[in-house]
């Protein structure tokens, strides 16, 4: 995850506490998606950012998955994620931000 | 008025492993992070031979001996198939790095470059057996410095060290004691924009019958920015490039857009020649010396060569109309504005779908479109993914959304109408442009009939704006009849009218 978008989420997590953030992921690939997921979970795996060593364990999800996707209009939903969601590998995707969350989520709900 | 046609293209590769340690920014920054790096200290092993970078088939695409369908049906990972290389193409070649070192040093007009005596004693002895470079030009190597004089320029007078097979064979001064957008990393990183500038510019003019003379004007489009601490961008590397050519009748000035850079030129450029200014203007665009290495992390994790050990450069000629070459339509340009928005979708449809909807066309009119080219087999070990084969499906999907493509259609357009990455990624070189070359031999040839160049560009990167960007061109087959021809008058629809109506006559004829 880029180092600036690591310090958005350090400082969201501190402002307003890590019970009341959401992460939403808008990776393309699944190995993208879950690096990310994993950043603002368990800190960044390259140890090169301010999350290093963080561990947050935030929700997060992909804007693909149900738990997202039902939350929204259906309507902009398919305005703005309907042609992508044709194209990513969906499946893939939800598996890997399952087990990222199951593994690292502080938040069991 | 005349239609702006696309003469030629040059493509080259430059290998510069030294470079990735020394000069690629994922090394120097880990260097200045941490010196003791495990990474650093083993980074040499991974690095390739020239011979194999040659026998790398997507770089023997990029220079144009194979076409890029050649790709879908060698397994990957590519780095692992060697294939039988040539380092000249038809576009362009693979220099390798000793070679284009004494490039830097010709492309210094500042006596910055300095290179030591054994070195410059066997360049100049190489060089002067190719047939690309003039007397005149290896004079400029002139005969080197001792080992002992580089070595102080480093030390006491913060210079940038050349290195080749990880020894010190020259260095590049700093050009003013104070100032860092003139300090030696800087104008090692400049120099290096220029001279491989310079040499795609020749594999570009060595294909064309336009003469040196006849080029009225240079679009630089690379990711670096020349300047001093007044002007940090004060340009320009399109007329020290066009003077390097001896190009006496141009001048020029550099365009940018992070990776999109190189499609503003180019659309810059059919701009200038539509409306008459010029008749004939080179876009041009060197290598990045920053991006060398950039994934290097994750393929040295992954036990893989570093395959990010190349510059890139491109150059294309955009000139009136021949009547034969493929022409730019400039009714066809698709731009991402500031109000599109930037879901994937918005931005498809910008780049892609509105300029196509001014010509009345659907999507499956394009017969290839040329869009983000990057290297899945440097991009996919990466955690990057395919980057082109996700921009088709992107424009496919689009194309089931508008009803112009069954979705059981989606992966046979990613194919027909699509190609594999063979780019080096290094920004904007794989941005678009280089299925240039291979578009206009096959329109020329009559195998496909219309083709989109699509450039995007991360501009918040540069922390000015949140805004993404892109823009697009469509090159179509030359009809033979000139815009002039049009203007005067000539009315295609009354000749036929004419000669069916002389057709008829004769039949009537023969049959009474």
């Amino acid at each position: 995850m880029d180092l600036e978008n690591q310090k958005r989420v350090k400082d969201a997590a501190e402002k307003f506490g890590a019970e009341n953030v959401v992460v939403i992921i808008g990776a393309a690939e699944a190995e993208a998606a879950g690096l990310a997921a994993e950043t603002v979970t368990a800190g960044d795996p390259t140890f090169a950012g301010p999350l290093a060593g963080v561990e947050l364990g935030l929700r997060v999800y992909h804007a693909c998955e149900p738990e997202f996707k039902d939350e929204v209009s259906a309507d902009i939903y398919e305005e703005q994620i309907g042609m992508m969601e044709m194209v990513l590998s969906v499946d893939e995707i939800i598996e890997e931000m399952q087990s990222i969350r199951n593994d690292f989520c502080k938040f069991n709900d | 008025m005349t239609n702006p046609v696309i003469k030629n293209a040059g493509y080259i590769l430059v290998h510069t492993p030294d470079m990735i340690l020394h000069n690629g920014t994922t090394a120097t920054v880990e260097k200045a992070s941490n010196p003791n790096s495990e990474y650093i200290s083993h980074l040499s092993e991974s690095f390739r031979r020239y011979e194999e970078v040659v026998n790398y088939a997507p770089n023997q695409v990029f220079i144009g001996n194979q076409k890029p369908e050649t790709l879908i049906d060698l397994e990957m990972p590519w780095h692992t198939q060697k294939v039988s290389g040539e380092r000249y193409g038809r576009f362009g070649e693979i220099m390798p790095q000793e070679e284009f070192i004494a490039m830097i040093k010709m492309a210094d007009a500042f006596d910055l470059v300095r290179l030591t005596d054994d070195f410059t004693a066997m360049v100049k002895e190489k060089l002067s057996e190719s047939s690309y470079f003039t007397e005149s030009e290896i004079e400029l190597l002139k005969e080197g410095d001792s080992k002992d004089v580089i070595i102080d320029i480093l030390n006491d007078h913060h210079g940038e060290g050349i290195f080749h097979k990880g020894t010190l064979v020259g260095c590049v001064k700093r050009a003013h004691d104070l100032d860092t957008n003139l300090n030696a990393h800087v104008m090692l990183e400049n120099l290096v924009v220029k001279a491989s500038g310079v040499l795609a510019v020749k594999h570009l003019m060595r294909q064309t019958e336009v003469a040196p003379e006849a080029i009225e004007y240079v679009i630089e489009c690379s990711e670096e920015a020349c300047g001093d601490m007044n002007q940090r961008g004060g340009g320009n590397f399109a007329k020290s490039i066009a003077e390097a050519m001896n190009f006496v009748n141009a001048t020029g000035s550099d365009t940018r857009g992070f990776c999109a850079g190189p499609t503003h030129a180019l659309i810059n450029a059919a701009a200038l020649v539509k409306s008459g200014v010029y008749k004939n203007v080179v876009v041009v665009g060197g290598g990045a010396t920053a991006k060398l290495g950039m994934n290097g992390k994750d393929h040295v994790k992954k036990g893989m060569p570093i395959l990010e050990d190349c510059l890139g450069g491109f150059a294309v000629l955009v000139s009136e109309d021949d009547g034969i070459s493929p022409v730019i339509n400039t009714n066809l340009i698709g731009r991402h504005t500031v109000g599109t928005g930037s879901s994937p979708q918005a931005v498809i449809t910008s780049l892609i779908t509105q300029p196509l909807d001014k010509g009345g066309l659907k999507i499956t009119d394009v017969d290839k479109y040329s869009v983000e080219m990057q290297n899945p087999d440097i991009t996919k070990p990466a955690g990057a993914g395919d980057v082109p084969e996700s921009n088709y499906k992107m424009i496919a999907a689009l194309g089931v959304k508008r009803g112009e493509l069954e979705k059981s259609q989606l992966m046979d357009f990613v194919k027909t109408h699509g190609m594999p990455g063979f780019a080096p990624t290094q920004g904007h070189i794989p941005s678009g442009v280089p299925y240039i070359g291979f578009a206009v031999d096959a329109i020329k040839a009559g195998t496909l009939n219309r083709v989109m160049i699509v450039g995007k560009g991360s501009l918040f990167l540069a922390r000015m704006t949140n805004q993404f960007d892109g823009v697009s061109f469509v090159i179509e087959a030359n009809s033979g009849i000139s815009a002039c021809a049009e203007d005067s008058g000539y009315d295609e629809k009354e000749v036929k009218k004419l000669i069916a109506e002389a057709m008829r006559k004769l039949a009537e004829s023969l049959t009474e």
